[in-house]
Order: structure tokens, then sequence, then C-alpha cells
């Protein structure tokens, strides 16, 4: 059986618009990877957790409030203290680019800004995801 | 990093779990002394298949009755199914999302699984990572099943107690006198019942209960029960009758019966599954499958006779050739 690539796509925080999210989650099925969406207004502790129980290799966040300064970095924090140090943290939305730097730095490994082709987020999904 | 899976398992740790589900799922060879080692610790648990059609609310259904069991004070793991594409391979696991604020609850366990070309309403995987959820402790084990069309039962092989999950609006007496998915349910639960139309599902449903106790004597009459999920409505109720129907296959050996039953299919299918593994993976690395497809495309062969030249070659091989071949 072929090891497929599992993502969890994940909208932190209070915002309540998910088609790029939803859109997202199908472009990723449709290369292939099994995708757990989750919704809506997840805390951190739900997002690490559902990457926890569904051993998770990478985890996608999206975020058009504004609230990415906060969120992503409190998701990177909460999998490294679970041991999960290995999953690959991506995330898109509404995102400035000055701001990119830092979340890079708080270790989220690549944002992608609205515009950027589907393909490339996929690509870099496989290139850098881990081995189980 | 060399980790001692089995014990950490037994010891609570939902990483070392969630990485053996994904073994198991992988096929992973990496997977089976882990799964000798708990294995003995399996058993215990009770376990719900939940099924019905696609938007019945399943999901939904499946996260409040697993908050009714919590406040008795048992643990609960859930095995969520949802369908792989046919095309590409990839599944969009969309359980989870009705079930958000049970994924912080220390008692749950939550397991999105894809299908992965299995078509009986459940993954290939399933049984197993039911296992790991039993070994792991949990009380309640609650599978849901992908959304069913007619004739996907294989859930009864794996669940103690069935729930066959219907709404209003899908069709009339006729179809509720159908074999396959309706012959399956312990229970039947009409959900969404507030919307039109509920009470004449019930009445179907009761219909058919009805004639099948003119057709065979059985220990338990299904009954019919009614839910509006979303709002909380007929889940105590609900899991009033799960109990009875426990108590039921308790008191006449049935559970023991049932389960019996289930090693006894798995074990065969586990050979079944391992024999074939070894035998087409002989036939594809030697190119050997290669020139018989071609010969069967060219009609200088068939595939029955061939079906039969391999398994008999393969049944008459000394044990030892067998295990090095």
């Amino acid at each position: 059986m072929a090891k497929k690539i599992k993502i969890i796509v994940a909208k932190p925080g209070l915002d309540g618009h998910d088609r790029g999210a939803k859109l997202l989650s199908r472009i990723f099925a449709e290369a292939g990877m099994e995708v757990v969406y989750t919704g809506l207004r997840q805390t951190p502790e739900m997002i690490v957790e559902t990457a926890l129980q569904e051993d998770a290799d990478v985890v996608g966040l999206s975020s058009l409030s504004g609230v990415h300064n906060y969120f992503f970095p409190k998701v990177v924090e909460l999998l490294r203290a679970k041991g999960l140090d290995d999953v690959l943290v991506v995330g898109g939305g509404i995102i400035p680019r000055e701001d990119y730097e830092g979340l890079q730095k708080a270790g989220v490994n690549a944002i992608f800004g609205p515009g950027t082709p589907t393909t490339e987020i996929v690509e870099y999904i496989q290139k850098n995801v881990r081995e189980r | 990093m060399t980790m001692d899976y089995a014990r950490e398992i037994l010891q609570g740790s939902p990483r070392a779990v969630a990485r053996l589900m994904s073994w198991l799922e992988d096929e992973d060879e990496r997977a089976y002394p882990v799964m000798e080692e708990i294995y003995r610790h399996t058993g215990k648990a009770y376990i719900l298949g939940i099924t019905g059609s696609p938007g019945a609310g399943k999901s939904t259904l499946t996260d409040k009755l697993t908050r009714t069991i919590r406040r008795k004070g048992l643990s609960v793991g859930i095995v969520a199914v949802d369908p792989s594409s046919p095309f590409t391979g990839g599944a969009v696991l969309g359980d989870r999302v009705r079930m958000s604020e049970l994924s912080i609850d220390p008692g749950v366990y939550i397991r999105s699984m894809a299908t992965r070309g299995f078509l009986g309403g459940i993954s290939k995987a399933t049984a197993d990572v039911v296992k790991v959820l039993d070994a792991f402790g949990k009380d309640v084990i609650i599978i849901e099943t992908v959304g069913v069309g007619q004739d996907e039962v294989d859930i009864i092989g794996l669940a103690d107690t069935t729930c066959l999950i219907l709404v209003p609006g899908l069709g009339d007496g006729i179809q509720s006198m159908k074999a396959g998915v309706m012959e399956i349910a312990d229970i039947f639960v009409v959900n969404k019942a507030d919307r039109a139309g509920a009470d004449q599902v019930v009445a179907e449903v009761c219909a058919r209960v009805d004639q099948d106790s003119h057709i065979k004597v059985k220990d338990w009459t299904p009954p019919v029960l009614k839910t509006v999920a979303v709002e909380d409505q007929g889940l105590e109720e609900l899991w009033q009758a799960i109990d009875g129907h426990r108590a039921m296959l308790e008191k006449t050996g049935k559970l023991h019966e049932k389960r019996r039953e289930r090693i006894c299919n798995e074990t065969l299918r586990m050979i079944h599954n391992e024999l074939f593994r070894v035998v087409r993976e002989q036939l594809q690395d030697s190119g050997q499958l290669d020139n018989l497809v071609t010969d069967i495309l060219d009609h200088k062969r068939d595939p029955y006779s061939i079906m039969r030249e391999i398994t008999g070659k393969w049944i008459s091989l000394p044990q030892h050739q067998k295990e090095t071949s």
C-alpha cells in the first residue's frame, strides 16, 4: 500500500471565511493526499491534538483575519511541545509580506499568499514532507 | 529514534497509537510485531457501528452520542471513515468538522480514515485500528462508516451493535423492505426527526420490523428511535437502547458467538491477504505475471488454468521453499 501524505487543513481563530481552505482541501486531495478538514474556529490546542491523533505529516493553516502572528507560532510551539517537530507547518491567507520573516523564524516552514499557483504549494509539500 | 511502541501504547501515549495506526493503514511491516504484543490487551471495548446514507447526520450523531457516553464516565475511541477518490487516491476527511470540541477531550481519541479502495463502507485497516484503540483502553469504540447506499454492510463484521441512521425524505416503504443495509440494524435511528415525514419513516421501519417478526423468531426486536442530533435530542434513549442490546447479547451468549465469528473471519482474511501478497510479489518480481497476461491476451492461455496451476504449485511446495521463495 503506497504511503499517503496526510495533511490537516485548519482555520484558527474566529474568522468565518473558509472558501480558500475548502478549495485547498480539494486541491490536496486531487494531488493524492488524505486531507483532514477541521472546519472553522479552531484553537491551537484543537489543531495540534488533531495533528497528533491523525499522525499528520503536514498542518496547513489558513487565516484571513489578521491573527496569524499569534496563532501560527502558537501551533508550532504546541506541536514541538508534543514532540511533533517533524510536522511541516505551512500557512496561507491574507498575510502581509513583512510578517513572513517573523513567522518563518517562529518555525512556520512556508507562507503562501494570495495568487500563489496551487501547484507550487503541492510541490513544496511533496518535496519537504517527512518520511515516517 | 527507536521506541517500544507496544509499551508506549499500553502506557497511554497517543503519539505511539497514531503512528501504529498509520503503519497499519500503509500495511507497513513494522506494525505487526507491535500488534502481536498488544493483542492480548484487546477484547475489552464495546464496539458500536454507526452507518447510514451520506448526509444522514452520522458525524453529528457520533459527536453527540460520544458526549452522552462521556457523561457516564466512559472513554471513547472514534474511527471515522470517508471515501478515497477512485481517480487520485486522495480524500477529504470531513467528519471531524462535527466533532471539533471532542478533539481536546483527553478521554476521546478520534482517527479519520480513507477507504483506500475498499468498498464495504469501511477501510481495510479499520478492524486493526479498532484493536489499537481497544488496547489503548477506550471503553467504547464508535466506527462511523462512509455514507452507505444499500449494500455496504461490512460494519456488521466489526461492531457488537450496529445503528442504522435514517432520515426523512429518502423514499417510500418499499425501500425499507429491501435486503442489504436495512437488515443489519440492531437499532434504527430516524435522525432529523423534527423534519416533515419523520413519522412516516418511523411507521415504515416499524412495519418492516413487524414483518421480520412474522418471518423468523429473533432474540432481539430492533427498536426504532427518533433523534434530532444537532439539538442533542434522543441521545440518552439511544444509549439506553445500545445498553439494552448489549445486555441481550451478553445474556444469550450472542456476544461471545459474534466475537468468535469475527476472530475466525479475521484470521482467515489475514492469511488470505498475506498469501496473496507473497504470491503476487513473486509473480510480479519474476516477470512471470507479465508473460502470463500476454499469453491470456493472445488467447494462448486462459486465466482459469493459470489460477489452478499457480495455486496448485504453491500449495504443493515444501514448507522451506515457501519461506525462501
